[in-house]
């Protein structure tokens, strides 16, 4: 079952493995983020992805815009929904029930995608012409310039976050606060609105990262299940709590997804995926830098 | 005979060491405190002794068995009952039923575990609230609850951890009182971590003390007390020793 | 004050409640031993069968996730095992279909010790990340094996009516009484469980896993049980609707939509509870039916709206479900 394809076909998905991974660990930086702050998984962070992407869809077809440049009304939107959620719903599940955390999300996640469904139908909608377009050679192979643009983006944006988290002092009141809620509230630290805060800038960072899908995958209500399950993974994978750990998991992930596409067959690519997850995390319930 | 043996035990949790070659036994029947300051490593002895976690080095014994690497549900069967620091009802369920579920450890039959948790809340006073659910208890009876839910299993020894922590004063002789009948009509061994030196001083037969995962005193409680490495332990902590022979059940 | 899943008013409640208690479960034994003498139409009796059959697999899932509090989200692969083994047994090599069951129950049981012994260690979310991720490997496994069908799935052989061969085709009527059967069982064996040591066990380990074992419970044998039981009815539901539907494919019995509904009906109804897996059903799958009829098919997706909204209410606000709502409004 296993065929060794050609070293050009190895090194060329390698490479885009590597970009892919970039934007995995993107999104997966802001379902890392929740966590470390609450200790609650967001099952409908591809949702919040999905509603990202169809806000670049529709600004590029309502008004011209191409995704690269809606990345603000993408963090925008999302942060909003994001703080939306907190207040709505997290805030009144903290500290419940397992079943309830994980099945408030859940549900959201569910209306979401059905609404999606509801207002924009079913089909897929694609950004046409995008600004950034075509293919592009770097050392002699050739790859996608919208995925090397995405790629190239989402790591600026990781690494801002990254700087953001441990550079300025409301990063820094986020981490304690993720560290130990009560001593970050003795110290003064108002944690409901670290809570908040946590909740808008990680669904802000998705939403981006959808404006970055946008540019070159197909937009469409269940895009979200996909790059949801991959982001739990990738999570788990790097390490709940651990953002470093997130860009480090998305780039193992997006090349062992196409080494086992390549070596095994497509359909079997997200099998690999998921299997190495299993395998670490049964090893390593903490995953590769977790942690918990 | 010594009915619980710790020798040489370590822990270490990556570059934190939180036990140092601790060694010590515990009599059948005896009461023994376990005191030190916070982080001296206490609460992690009971963790090793109980299954949780297992220790990184030493031997622990109980009458004739080895405990390390031990299930805590099967140190548990061999005869050693605990509390825990931050007390875990089960929340979801009534008082009686949190006691019937160990009770049962003995006998499936829902109807005699019943029976059986009843004389337990009973010795705990709790039995006036036997259908509350037990969220609705106070710290105090949540405590009392979980002694008398390990009581249900029928231990030879209890680890009593911090029994008196956030409960209210008038209940403490109340506790007194039944950790000394414990002793007493069910031959029981105890072994006690407690901060409340009032407490320890009256109810112990001898005291172990720890400080930063060491051991630095064993011994009667009146000598323990003048140790000059206790007493900069807990630098600045004044306590009055109560003269001997003054309080009820020893 | 008694708390959602206890057995209090049914051993210690007043004559009367007991009375009032058993008259309901008379009529409702009644209700279903008549309904389809009454409701002749084929439409009713499928939707009828199809709740039945949703009940039994919603109490399958409850036995695990909400006695035990171990939270899967793939259930759906011991559904297709069941589904599978009894028909390609079958097809292959012509087993009866009763005992095909049987046998793609032990398999189930079998895989799901497999798959528990090892992610029992991970704690809630995890556990239930992982149990998608597991989810999604057996589908894509199954749609990419070629002996069972692969892709285009598996038709069973049109057999001659008779009970030995479990197919019905002039009085579908046998069908229904015997999901009836099935699922009666299913609720009869979970409320002895809840009854007896096996239930408060697993209701320990699901409020406070360390506690449990400090009182000597091995929370990992009782979760094996608990998962080997609930993988057992999954199995047998699957070969239900292999033998009802006579076609399965891997969309059809393995995809994670029908792990979440059957997560979806028994949190709505009331998870930890007795009849909160039947209420579910009996609500949710006809107004599924309803919101289809009325609002055109699903790709407007109502249904799916007013599911994930119920979930997300039913979590925040009653995680007791809609029994638990019931109970405490009988209190008053």
């Amino acid at each position: 079952m296993i065929e060794i394809p050609s070293a050009d076909v190895l090194i060329q998905g390698i490479l885009s493995g590597i970009l892919m991974g970039c934007l995995y660990a993107l999104i997966a930086a802001g379902l890392s983020l929740i966590f470390g702050l609450m200790e609650i998984v967001n099952f409908a962070h591809g949702e919040f992805l999905m509603l990202g992407m169809y806000t670049a869809f529709w600004m590029y077809t309502l008004f011209g815009l191409d995704p690269l440049f809606s990345v603000p009304v993408c963090g925008a939107v999302l942060f909003a929904l994001g703080w939306a959620t907190h207040k709505g719903i997290i805030k009144r599940i903290l500290g419940g029930p397992m079943l309830a955390q994980i099945f408030a999300t859940f549900g959201l996640g569910i209306f979401l995608r059905a609404a999606a469904q509801f207002l924009w139908s079913p089909d897929f909608r694609q950004v046409a012409k995008p600004l950034v377009q075509g293919p592009v050679k770097i050392f002699g192979i050739s790859v996608g310039l919208p995925q090397l643009v995405a790629s190239a983006a989402s790591l600026l944006a990781f690494g801002f976050l990254y700087w953001f988290i441990t550079k300025t002092e409301t990063g820094a009141a986020l981490e304690a606060t993720a560290q130990d809620r009560q001593a970050a509230a003795l110290m003064g630290i108002n944690t409901e609105w670290m809570f908040t805060l946590g909740w808008g800038i990680s669904s802000a960072t998705v939403g981006i990262a959808g404006a970055f899908l946008a540019s070159f995958f197909y937009v469409f209500p269940y895009v979200g299940s996909l790059f949801g399950l991959i982001a739990f993974v990738t999570v788990a994978l790097g390490g709940f709590g651990s953002i470093p750990g997130s860009l480090a998991a998305g780039i193992i992930i997006g090349v062992i997804e196409v080494l086992g596409g390549l070596l095994i067959a497509p359909a079997f690519k997200y099998v690999a995926v998921f299997l190495v997850y299993l395998i670490v995390v049964l090893i390593r319930p903490q995953g590769l830098f977790g942690k918990f | 005979m010594a009915l619980l043996t710790l020798q040489g035990v370590t822990k270490r949790f990556g570059g934190l060491v939180a036990n140092n070659n601790v060694s010590f036994t515990v009599e059948e029947g005896e009461i023994l405190g376990l005191i030190g300051p916070n982080g001296a490593g206490k609460s992690t002895l009971f963790e090793q002794i109980t299954g949780f976690y297992p220790p990184t080095a030493g031997r622990i014994r109980f009458r004739d068995h080895d405990l390390v690497g031990l299930r805590p549900d099967q140190v548990n069967r061999l005869g050693i009952g605990r509390t825990f620091q931050k007390v875990r009802p089960f929340l979801g369920m009534t008082v009686i039923e949190n006691v019937m579920v160990a009770a049962m450890q003995y006998d499936p039959n829902p109807v005699k575990a019943r029976r059986d948790a009843r004389t337990f809340l009973e010795i705990f006073e709790l039995a006036d609230k036997q259908d509350t659910g037990a969220r609705s208890l106070s710290i105090g009876e949540r405590k009392r609850l979980e002694m008398a839910r390990a009581m249900a299993t029928k231990p030879r020894l209890l680890l009593l951890d911090e029994v008196t922590g956030g409960v209210d004063q008038r209940t403490i002789p109340m506790l007194l009182q039944l950790i000394s009948r414990l002793r007493k009509e069910q031959g029981l061994t105890l072994v006690v971590i407690e901060h409340n030196m009032r407490v320890i001083m009256s109810i112990s037969d001898r005291i172990v003390a720890l400080h930063l995962g060491e051991v630095i005193a064993d011994g009667p409680p009146a000598q323990v007390v003048k140790e000059h490495r206790v007493i900069e332990a807990y630098l600045g902590d004044a306590f009055v020793v109560p003269a001997a022979g003054e309080v009820p059940g020893r | 004050m008694a708390t959602t899943g206890t057995v209090e008013a049914t051993t210690h409640g007043s004559g009367s409640r007991r009375t009032f208690g058993l008259i309901l479960l008379g009529l409702l034994v009644a209700v279903a031993l008549a309904f389809p003498i009454v409701f002749q139409l084929p439409y009713h009796r499928d939707l009828a069968i199809k709740v039945l059959l949703f009940a039994m697999l919603a109490q399958a899932w409850n036995i695990l996730a909400g006695y035990c509090g171990q939270v899967s989200l793939g259930h759906a692969v011991f559904f297709g095992t069941g589904a599978y083994t009894s028909s390609v047994l079958q097809m292959a090599w012509g087993v009866n279909p009763w005992f095909g069951m049987v046998i793609g129950v032990v398999l189930a049981v079998a895989l799901s010790q497999v798959i528990g012994y090892p992610c029992f260690r991970l704690r809630g979310h995890y556990f239930a990340i992982a149990t998608i991720a597991i989810g999604e490997i057996i589908h894509t496994l199954a749609i990419n094996w070629e002996f069972i069908g692969g892709a285009r799935g598996l038709t069973l052989p049109i057999q001659r009516d008779s009970l030995a061969a479990f197919q019905f085709h002039s009085t579908k009527y046998l069908y229904y009484y015997i999901i009836l059967g099935l699922m009666s069982l299913c609720f009869y064996i979970t409320w002895r469980i809840e009854r007896a040591r096996l239930g408060y066990y697993l209701k320990a380990v699901r409020e406070d896993g360390a506690a449990a074992q400090s009182v000597g419970i091995s929370i990992t044998k009782y979760k094996l049980m608990a998962m080997a039981l609930s993988a057992g009815f999954m199995a047998a539901g699957g070969t239900f609707y292999a033998q009802y539907v006579l076609y399965l494919d891997p969309d059809s019995v393995f995809p994670l939509s029908l792990s979440i509904l059957v997560c979806l009906l028994t949190v709505v109804g009331g998870t930890g509870t007795l009849w909160g897996p039947l209420v579910g059903s009996a609500l949710m799958l006809p107004l599924s039916e309803f919101t289809r009829i009325k609002w055109g098919g699903t790709g407007s997706a109502v249904d799916l709206l007013i599911y994930g909204a119920l979930l997300t209410i039913m979590a925040v606000f009653q995680p007791a479900g809609l029994v638990g709502m019931f109970r405490r409004w009988g209190r008053r």
